[in-house]
């Protein structure tokens, strides 16, 4: 089948199978920082924005998306650079293969949660499996992260 | 003692970013499968449904019937010649016990066919097209019942064992063996206290977020170019080369960036089977595990179950350690004979005032799904069962089981004689567990507390030690370059595989070599152009690599100072320049390292649990750990270590279980049902160093990545105790074993 689609703000046309993954649909149009993990919806190695919601690419068709936006990190460079480096500063990057699904589900959690707190982060982040971090790293990055945003967003007011 | 920052070093000790940081967080393409070519035969693999079974015929026609498949092998295609799939040296104690593909099925999960085609959906189809006829066998399936069970595992003429390890496959023992010193048996008999007790672990999976996975082509010259995501590049060319008896020379090993390993890719769990497919059609092929088959066909830990019996006189003073560990192997033997060791060789030599002891193990083969090396290698079982069981023995002399550490714990100087008879150089575990104790919090929370709303809390510590490296044989080496401009290069044969060995060996380059790390560019790994490592594993990468590395430096620095004598005056971006005309003074070196020690990483841990006793539910409160890893050449590196090694034990304790159905099935074949920690289920982690300086390792540094998993099991199995009473030898300790427990107690 053909479907029309837009990914990180490209228009796409594609012939699929009606079977086709989001996930295998989306690498294979070269966005490669989607991870394939565990067949089972349970690592959020494969998140990915549908209209602006992160989405297990994983368990999406990708005859779901047809007329649809789709990001990808590929699509946030700055962004994923911008909270990266709080990330790369821990050490926290490690093996690196889960750090695409969960820097999408971060810049998707800002987006939802004003200011939140160690409890909600952790619950809002819990789908993002890391054997590497033991996610303590992650959680020091994340707060540094949200520290610089609010000092910037302060600096920023103070300024105006 | 030499106490840490007395040294003053500008890059090793400082917490720089990885140098792969910034390509991994933005998602570049780096990994196995987004860098080979997309056009490529996929290959999947047909699973034995049998714990046993013999293949009567198989009929893969009408599998070859499927459009765009280009070829199904069964056994009858394969060399018949037994290899190992396991990352050691030559002669690896690993028995050869393998084929690619065999009449015999030994696992359920046993590969049975191995088809490759175009595409996935070409593949799947196949798959279900080949038709096999099996003869059931009797399996074996309880490893208590494993040694001199009438059902042979491998009963084969031509399974080899290399090196001499006890190893009998007519008895279903891949290695067994004795070692002692004293006379455990009348110590014991004089103790004022003994306990005596069986600790059982299980097979718990690594886990790792990136799948197995390889791919592989040949090249113009006709070899064999391997792009896998291994910790042991070196070892996988020599493994390919034996099962698909061909000659090494034939074959070329790359690493891209592995999405993790922690032993589970010091086994060549992937590499056969496309490899094969490219040797037998001549095309590129390749294969990505899916994390069913990552947990039904893979390499996990072994499980043991480990007997201690440990007596103190009527200070405490530990007398004797008796150890006998069971490991299961399952279907082959991989890293069987090596794992065991470290069940005794690890956790016996902690307590340095014992006059006497005693290690003794079988390892035997069942019709489970073959172990391989996992994060602490055989120590992690190891203490489990003498952590506790001296957390046992302290609560039977009503002694505090932090006072009974500290009166009886190894101390530097101290020669070990269950562990090689090695001389402690280095050791600050003394400082380790007085400050968990303060972390912890420990004089106020020691045993328990009510809640007062049907919970209560516990506490519970264990310490641990592992090695650094495998001693007088694992191999580490490292090439530096001095380039045009001043830059150096620097070639290693170990595998970054998340851990930031490239970043931490350049480190040290570059405090060798007085430059700041961006002079320093990295690369790793390719057989064909590194200098040879045996791999990263044992904990060995910082230490042996790492000497390597300072070696390899010292020797350019001469250099650079006799080309300097020749041509004097000269800037290092001017040698650089100069040197790439008419010189012959080789500005580039290659060095080669091996330890005849293994100097021990030391640590302490400690857990604080709350338990619902109407539920069973445990809660992970707070885990403090100190480690004593020597210098820590890259602090954040060695905390994420700590941290995220602390968690995989975390895991083990409370999660990850394994459960066989009785007809040898593992239940657990997802992450829906092998529950590895979430960033929920973790609670506090506090972790801090306290620093030996080791003479032989660079800058003083030991190993840090596999001894951080060795504590939570024993020091939360006590915490629980201390919360419920209820004291369990088995992992993980499940909310229905304690709610069970707390009911039969009521």
């Amino acid at each position: 089948m053909l479907i029309k689609m837009w990914l990180n703000g490209k228009a796409v046309r594609a012939h699929i199978k009606s079977d086709t993954l989001l996930l295998d649909f989306v690498r294979e149009q070269g966005c490669k920082s989607v991870k394939y993990g565990c067949d089972t919806a349970n690592c959020g190695l494969c998140t990915v924005m549908l209209e602006g919601e992160p989405v297990l690419s994983c368990s999406t068709l990708a005859a779901r998306v047809e007329g649809k936006h789709v990001v990808t990190l590929e699509g946030l460079q700055d962004e994923a650079r911008e909270f990266g480096e709080f990330l790369a500063d821990q050490g926290a990057d490690q093996c690196g293969y889960c750090n695409p699904g969960f820097i999408m589900n971060i810049l998707a959690m800002m987006k939802e949660l004003d200011d939140p707190t160690d409890d909600e982060i952790k619950e809002y982040l819990a789908g993002n499996l890391c054997r590497c971090s033991g996610f303590v790293g992650q959680m020091r990055s994340i707060r540094n992260y949200i520290k610089s945003k609010k000092e910037g967003r302060h600096a920023a007011e103070e300024s105006a | 003692m030499q106490q840490k920052n007395q040294h003053d070093y500008s890059v090793v000790n400082h917490s720089v970013r990885k140098k792969d940081a910034m390509a991994l967080v933005t998602g570049q393409p780096v990994f196995m499968d987004d860098v080979v070519q997309n056009h490529c035969l996929t290959v999947k693999l047909l699973h034995s449904p049998h714990a046993h079974a013999r293949i009567r015929s198989i009929d893969t026609s009408r599998a070859l019937q499927v459009a765009g498949i280009e070829c199904v092998l069964t056994y009858k295609d394969v060399p018949q010649k037994r290899f190992t799939l396991a990352g050691q040296t030559y002669p690896e104690p690993s028995p050869y016990d393998r084929l690619i593909l065999d009449k015999e099925l030994r696992f359920v999960g046993d590969v049975v066919a191995i088809v490759a085609g175009e595409t996935k959906k070409a593949v799947d189809q196949a798959m279900k097209r080949i038709k096999v006829d099996y003869e059931i066998l009797d399996p074996v399936l309880d490893f208590r019942t494993a040694k001199d069970n009438p059902v042979i595992v491998h009963p084969e003429e031509n399974w080899i064992s290399l090196c001499p390890v006890g190893a009998d496959n007519k008895r279903n023992l891949c290695a067994s063996g004795m070692e002692a010193e004293g006379d455990v048996d009348s110590i014991l008999d004089s103790c004022d206290y003994v306990v005596e007790r069986t600790y059982h672990t299980k097979a718990c999976q690594q886990a790792m977020m990136e799948t197995f996975r390889t791919y592989t082509k040949l090249d113009p010259y006709g070899r064999l170019i391997v792009t896998s995501s291994t910790q042991i590049p070196f070892h996988v060319r020599r493994i390919l080369a034996n099962a698909l008896d061909i000659k090494k020379s034939r074959i070329r090993v790359c690493k891209p960036r592995i999405g993790g390993g922690f032993g589970a890719k010091q086994t060549a769990v992937s590499e056969i089977y496309p490899a094969i497919v490219t040797m037998k059609t001549g095309k590129a092929a390749k294969i990505i595990f899916s994390r069913y088959e990552s947990q039904i066909a893979s390499s996990p830990r072994h499980e043991m179950e480990v007997k201690v019996k440990i007596g103190a006189d009527r200070t405490g003073i530990i007398q004797a350690i008796d150890v006998y560990s069971l490991s299961n192997t399952g279907a082959f033997g991989e890293h069987g004979p090596t794992t065991v060791g470290l069940s005794g060789h690890k956790s016996i030599p902690l307590y340095g005032k014992a006059k006497a002891f005693r290690f003794a193990y079988d390892v035997v083969y069942t019709n489970q799904m073959s172990a391989g090396a996992y994060r602490g290698y055989g120590a992690t079982q190891g203490f489990f069962a003498v952590e506790s069981a001296v957390n046992e023995l302290a609560d039977n002399m009503h002694m505090d089981p932090f006072v009974l550490r500290r009166i009886n714990m190894v101390q530097e100087g101290q020669i070990m004689p269950a562990y090689y008879g090695e001389k402690n150089t280095s050791c600050a575990l003394d400082r380790c567990l007085d400050r968990v104790k303060e972390m912890i919090g420990w004089d106020e929370k020691y045993p328990s507390k009510d809640m007062g709303n049907g919970k209560v809390r516990g506490v519970g510590l264990a310490i641990a030690m592992q090695g650094s490296g495998i001693s007088n044989v694992d191999v580490g080496s490292a090439t530096v370059k001095l380039n045009d401009d001043g830059f150096y290069t620097l070639s290693i044969g170990a595998s970054d595989m998340g851990t930031g060995c490239d970043t931490i060996l350049s480190q040290i380059a570059a405090e060798e070599l007085g430059c700041s790390l961006d002079d320093v560019t990295v690369f790793g790994v390719d057989t064909d152009a590194s200098p040879y490592d045996s791999g990263s594993y044992a904990s060995s990468t910082t230490y042996i690599t790492g000497q390597a590395v300072v070696k390899a430096c010292r020797e350019l620095k001469k250099r650079i100072a006799e080309y300097s004598k020749k041509y004097p005056g000269l800037s290092l971006k001017e040698i650089g320049n100069q040197s790439m005309a008419g010189n012959d003074i080789s500005l580039e070196v290659t060095s080669m390292h091996t330890s005849p020690v293994s100097p021990p990483p030391f640590m302490a841990g400690a857990a604080e649990v709350e338990v619902d006793k109407e539920t069973g539910q445990v809660e992970l409160i707070d885990y403090a750990a100190v480690v004593d890893c020597g210098t820590t050449v890259n602090p954040n590196l060695a905390r994420v270590q700590v941290e995220g090694g602390l968690v995989q034990g975390i895991g083990m304790a409370l999660y990850e279980n394994i459960q066989y159905t009785d007809k040898g099935k593992l239940r657990n074949n997802s992450f829906m049902q092998y529950k590895i920690p979430t960033r929920q289920d973790i609670g506090d982690i506090h972790v801090e160093f306290e620093s030996s300086y080791e003479n032989s390792g660079p800058y003083g540094a030991k190993s840090i990545g596999e001894i951080v998993i060795n504590t939570p099991g024993p020091a939360i199995a006590d915490a629980v105790y201390h919360a419920t009473g209820l004291r369990f030898r088995e992992l993980p300790i499940t909310p229905e074993m304690i709610a069970m427990g707390l009911d039969e107690e009521e």
